[in-house]
């Protein structure tokens, strides 16, 4: 560990606030890239079983 | 040679099948390796002479760079191959990857501004490798633009492979922007030859960083082909059979 206190890690030497807002940033894009694919799909597999009743229904 | 291995990526069926295995190991890949780069990288490694602390943001900022760019030749490569064989999983992946990409780029432009204010004291410059990374983004969103402006498939799937392959131009340009003109952006921390410009404290958490982010890649990527694969071959029977299976298990 390079860090003597929980409270030094969040200063990061007086570079917090650069460090953690990139860090921040970073893991949010990361998360969307895997959040909006799971989104897509799960749309698209109710758009189907919609359709899918629907055209049982006929 | 043998090339019955290239000739399958032709068949969506047998891409789904293979990319559905290796997705739960690209993915548990991803999440340890980038959890281990993260905790290293932030925690343990030691801090620099020069930068202190907020040096630790290259663990970010050189992966998504070096995935960026990774992403764009991809898309070059899936390009030619779309363009000389017509086979249709090239294009998928051209299109699938295209967003990735100009996501990582955004991460390397804006982790590199934050870095560039304490460091050099501006959150940009118009420097050479700062301004070549700006249009690897617009190359992006002009992919982007262009996939979703041309409604024929075959059409907007030409005219994407023509210009991930004009663009792919740019990428050697990026690379050897830090030695070609002054810049204020440092150079290439590792080389293929030669020794790395860091210690293995240092550099250890960053190559597993750049694993990371390459496994991520690859999970999302297939996430999102897979779902496309589906899309585009809706008419064909086994596509019909696996979305019904799939709808089946999601209304238990």
């Amino acid at each position: 560990m390079s860090f003597a206190s929980f409270g030094e890690f969040l200063a990061m030497g007086n570079h917090g606030p650069y460090v953690w807002s990139a860090y921040g940033i970073s893991l949010l894009v990361l998360a969307l890239n895997v959040v909006l694919p799971i989104l897509a799909r799960r749309r698209y597999l109710q758009d189907e079983a919609r359709r899918l009743r629907r055209e049982e229904a006929k | 040679m043998n090339w019955t291995w290239f000739h399958k990526w032709g068949s969506p069926k047998w891409f789904y099948e293979m990319s559905g295995r290796w997705l739960p190991w690209l993915a548990v890949a991803a999440v340890l390796l980038l959890a281990v780069g993260l905790v290293w990288g932030l925690a343990y490694a030691p801090p620099e002479k020069y930068q202190g602390n907020s040096y630790r943001i290259i663990y970010i900022h050189v992966p998504a760079a070096f995935l960026a760019q990774s992403c764009y030749l991809m898309m070059a490569i899936a390009g030619a191959v779309g363009l000389i064989w017509k086979m249709k999983l090239a294009d998928v992946a051209l299109q699938q990857a295209a967003p990735i990409g100009a996501w990582m780029c955004f991460i390397a432009l804006v982790t590199g501004a934050i870095w560039g204010k304490p460091t050099w004291g501006t959150w940009w410059i118009w420097d050479a490798r700062l301004t070549s990374m700006l249009i690897l983004l617009f190359l992006y969103f002009g992919i982007i633009a262009l996939g979703n402006a041309i409604s024929n498939r075959d059409s907007a799937a030409k005219a994407c492979a023509v210009l991930a392959l004009v663009g792919a131009v740019n990428i050697p340009i990026i690379q050897k922007s830090v030695e070609w003109w002054n810049t204020l952006h440092q150079p290439a921390t590792f080389k293929i030859t030669g020794k790395a410009s860091m210690n293995a404290e240092m550099w250890l958490p960053l190559l597993i960083m750049v694993l990371g982010f390459y496994c991520f890649f690859g999970a999302v990527l297939l996430m999102r082909m897979r779902l496309e694969v589906l899309r585009r071959e809706a008419r064909a029977r086994w596509v019909k059979d696996e979305v019904a299976g799939l709808v089946k298990a999601g209304s238990k």
